[in-house]
């Protein structure tokens, strides 16, 4: 069980101003994993992931990664380590077209060393993964620029950089927010397939029913704490979790 | 946009611009093999032009004319290198620190050292480069305004060192330096490298290295999220961007054979600005032409004095406003497309 | 040594003053007016004009010079800012432009020169605590805190004020809110060329109007303002007592050749580590982490 320990977070506090972010959160993630985060908004959901990859500096406690510590590194180092993440909004570079957008991923340094690549040939993988994540290869979608793509291809375009990146955890904060039925339905089974590839990922979502098709566990914060952590049907059943979500009336 | 529309007088349809690449651009864009000398001529004849034009030029001036050639791409090269730097995302107020810092360099080992010009100016590039470099790596992580502050102020305060402490000639500057053979050489040199770093450039930006560049300007959090160390690239590109002005200064100090405190003078930053606002930021092209304009009409312009401050001024400001994307955006877009009225329903 | 902390006193309270209109504009509207300095001269050559043509009285110029070079601000903003708002760096550039632009052009038209003064409001001077200080300073340091507590007073408790502090934050929601960000906008930047101008009527009587003291202005008053932290008045304060006092001090004690390296090098110093100022709170324009 140890070598399987891919991630260990340890009492992770951090606070803006009098807020309290995230207090004292604490979990283990072992590979292939699919490790569902549930919460109100405003529960911390977020910033825990910011502090995992680095884009916020915990006031307090530990990220280990394969057994590195890995706390308040720059988020380029822990992402050349292997964890990549989505924005909850998404942050495309907008006037680059689509495929451009999966270049930049494709020239970090981790992907240097595990594919190798020259001008050209990253071109063809990137419009390669691009329709791995459902945009229509022979259409004009691939090459339209990034600012004019709607909600549903911006969200599934920060998907594809995650896996230009060949990252082996993946954090998908709030993935499919925002999409419809049908575009959510056609994405569970691309990030069923990366499960099934050995990939680790997160999900922070607010979409529960799809979430706990696909998820082994679950861990539900609320104001910052993690109240309940277990198997989706078990964490449901908690009074706890049912308080956070349905108000603590009645 | 009702911009667009216009009415004809006594008939009920209103027509709109339509604008639509043109045949030969469509066909020749993408393939690799031209299909006919036109299309390659095409894509050859504003390339074409420029190289010819340049480098025959001296040969047809007077002498007079020449030199102001020269510094025309003195300040083509500073324009250069404010475009490349801009367009990895850093605002530089500052191409002066640059110059100045090569020029010194340059200055300084030939009068010191007595190294001959052959040797002080590539040395000068490339120590001016590095040393500026390192003078902002503290700052890489400021963005827009804050960044420019600091390459405004650093010149000013390297004016203030140099003349409290008197090192480098202090005030007086060094003078007598060895000059460059002669005035066609420094013409055909300068115009060389001027040439490379507009095409080196440009080719730079087009690689996979300038969309790394791109994508650091669009939203640079997103790009460090992807695994790439930002501020590595940023000081690479201020690197390469910089080694365009730090050569001009060291080039300057050799043709004047004169290096003192002028090397730092607001000129050096304002002037490329100025090209480059009024020819089209983002395209190296569009500073060449903001340069080769400028510069030439502020030597006709030189008997109104100090009034070409004003005037640059002038000129700066209505560009800015008025045409915001550069005259050459503006002649890139009549060469490569067509516009027409189209009916409206 | 009392005689130092005066004169710093004086000192801190002319920056403040040069950098209370530019703070307004830019600082708390988020409006770049970098022809600042240039306006900052203008104020005074109105002023001057009025006194010495038309022969109006002091007080009477300096409040119609403050009007007029208020309203020449907004219409700069209507000429130009107005279709490049938005664009951070097109604004800098054009107005950056600008105001070189006034500046050579008062210079070519040759307005420098020793007949160029401007009287001061009271003549003489009063002893405190064994030190001599001139009524001028005196008022230098009334209008200074007058000045600033107007600030301090329109910004958070006047609708127009906190308005100007929504258009800077977020213009969309401003929008959404009611307030028209183009005019709020137009009429910030007139308040800000206003308070130039003041500030100009009230420094200036101490030496003559120079076409220089307009980039000076523009530069100390970013200075104040990056150091302080751009939008907080408490910034603006602080900014202005550590680069009044150090000035002081460094004069005083070392080379007075070396203030402007100590300025100079205090502006880098902040700007290295706390970008934002030691009282501002403008994260986005420093990276994160």
């Amino acid at each position: 069980m140890g070598e399987d320990l891919i991630l260990r977070v340890e009492k992770l506090h951090k606070s803006f101003g009098g807020v309290q972010a995230v207090l004292n959160v604490s979990f283990n993630l072992e590979k292939g994993d699919l490790l569902g985060i549930i919460g109100p908004n405003g529960s911390g959901k977020s910033t825990l992931v910011n502090l995992i990859t680095g884009f916020v500096r915990p006031d307090s406690g530990k990220v280990f990664y394969h057994g590195k510590d890995i706390t308040a590194k720059k988020p380029y180092t822990i992402a050349n380590l292997g964890i990549a993440r989505t924005f909850q909004m998404p942050m495309p570079f907008h006037e680059l077209p689509a495929f451009k957008n999966l270049i930049i991923p494709l020239c970090a340094p981790r992907v240097k060393k595990i594919r190798g690549g020259k001008y050209g040939e990253r071109d063809d993988i990137a419009i390669d993964l691009l329709e791995e994540v459902g945009f229509e290869r022979d259409s004009a979608v691939p090459f339209k620029t990034a600012g004019s793509l709607p909600h549903g291809y911006l969200k599934r375009l920060e998907l594809a950089q995650c896996m230009a990146l060949q990252a082996d955890v993946i954090i998908l904060d709030e993935l499919f927010s925002g999409m419809s039925m049908a575009e959510v339905a056609s994405t569970l089974p691309i990030v069923e397939k990366l499960k099934t590839e050995g990939k680790t990922l997160i999900m922070i979502e607010h979409r529960l029913k799809e979430l706990f098709r696909i998820a082994n566990r679950v861990m539900v914060l609320n104001f910052g704490q993690k109240i309940a952590e277990g198997l989706p049907n078990e964490v449901m059943e908690n009074e706890g979790v049912k308080k956070a979500y349905l108000g603590s009336e009645v | 946009m009702t911009r667009n529309l216009r009415k004809d007088k006594g008939s009920d349809t209103t027509y709109r611009k339509e604008r639509l690449d043109r045949c030969i651009k469509a066909r020749s864009d993408t393939i690799y093999a031209l299909s006919s000398y036109r299309e390659a001529l095409y894509l050859l004849f504003p390339r074409g032009v420029t190289i010819v034009g340049l480098l025959v030029l001296p040969l047809l001036l007077p002498e007079y004319w020449t030199k102001v050639l020269v510094m025309t791409c003195v300040v083509a090269l500073l324009a250069l290198s404010w475009d490349f730097i801009a367009m990895a995302g850093m605002f530089s107020l500052g191409q002066t620190l640059f110059f100045g810092v090569g020029a010194y360099l340059a200055g300084a080992l030939n009068y010191y050292l007595h190294l001959s010009p052959f040797f002080t100016i590539p040395m000068g590039t490339l120590g001016g480069a590095i040393f500026c470099t390192i003078l902002i790596l503290p700052v890489l992580r400021l963005r827009g305004i804050y960044f420019a502050m600091v390459t405004f102020v650093l010149p000013l305060l390297l004016i203030r060192i140099i003349e409290m402490t008197g090192i480098f000639g202090g005030v007086e500057g060094l003078s007598a330096l060895s000059p460059l053979p002669n005035l066609w050489l420094a013409a055909y040199l300068i115009i060389a490298v001027f040439l490379v770093c507009l095409f080196g450039y440009r080719r730079l930006m087009d690689t996979d290295y300038g969309l790394i560049l791109k994508g650091i300007k669009n939203n640079d959090l997103a790009v460090m999220s992807r695994g790439i160390n930002i501020y590595w690239y940023k000081a690479q590109a201020l690197l390469i961007g910089s080694s365009a002005a730090a050569f001009a200064g060291a080039f300057v100090t050799h043709h004047y054979r004169f290096v003192g405190l002028p090397a730092f003078s607001m000129d050096y930053t304002i002037l490329p600005i100025a090209c480059t606002v009024v020819g089209g930021p983002g395209t190296f092209a569009g500073a060449t032409f903001g340069a080769f304009i400028l510069m030439p009409l502020t030597e006709l312009l030189r008997a109104i004095g100090t009034w070409r401050v004003v005037l640059y001024s002038f000129f700066m400001v209505v560009f800015i406003i008025l045409v915001p994307e550069g005259i050459f955006h503006y002649l890139q877009r009549k060469y490569h497309q067509i516009e027409r009225l189209v009916k409206t329903e | 040594m009392l005689g130092m902390l005066i004169y710093g006193l004086i000192n801190s309270a002319v920056f403040m003053l040069m950098a209370i209109g530019f703070s307004l504009t830019f600082g708390i509207s988020g409006v770049a007016n970098f022809a600042y300095g240039a306006f900052y001269v203008t104020g005074a050559y109105i002023a001057w004009q009025l006194i010495n043509t038309l022969g109006l009285s002091l007080v009477i110029s300096i409040i119609v010079s403050a009007i007029i070079t208020g309203l020449f601000g907004a219409l700069l903003y209507w000429f130009v800012l107005f279709r490049i708002r938005g664009l951070l760096l097109s604004e800098i550039i054009a107005t950056f432009g600008i105001g070189i632009g006034m500046l050579e052009l008062y210079r070519s038209i040759g307005l420098s020169g020793h007949s160029y003064k401007l009287p001061t409001l009271v003549d003489g001077s009063i002893e405190i605590l064994g030190v001599y200080v001139d009524y001028q300073r005196l008022i230098i340091i009334g209008v200074a805190a007058v000045l600033v507590f107007f600030l301090w007073f329109f910004s958070h408790h006047t609708k127009m004020g906190l308005a100007f502090r929504g258009i800077a934050q977020n213009e969309r929601t401003s929008l959404a809110f009611g307030i028209e960000s183009e005019f709020t906008a137009m009429v910030s930047m007139g308040m800000g060329c206003c308070l130039a101008s003041l500030a100009a009527a009230v420094i200036i009587p101490l030496s003559l109007i120079q076409v220089e003291e307009g980039s000076n202005v523009l530069i100390l008053a970013l200075a104040v303002g990056i150091v302080g932290g751009m939008e907080s008045i408490a910034g603006v304060i602080l900014g202005s007592l550590i680069f009044g006092y150090a000035q002081m001090a460094v004069a005083t004690y070392f080379n007075p050749h070396y203030t402007v390296i100590v300025m100079l090098a205090t502006i880098l110093i902040v700007l290295v580590i706390k970008p934002s100022g030691l009282f501002g709170k403008f994260k986005e324009l420093e990276e994160r982490v």
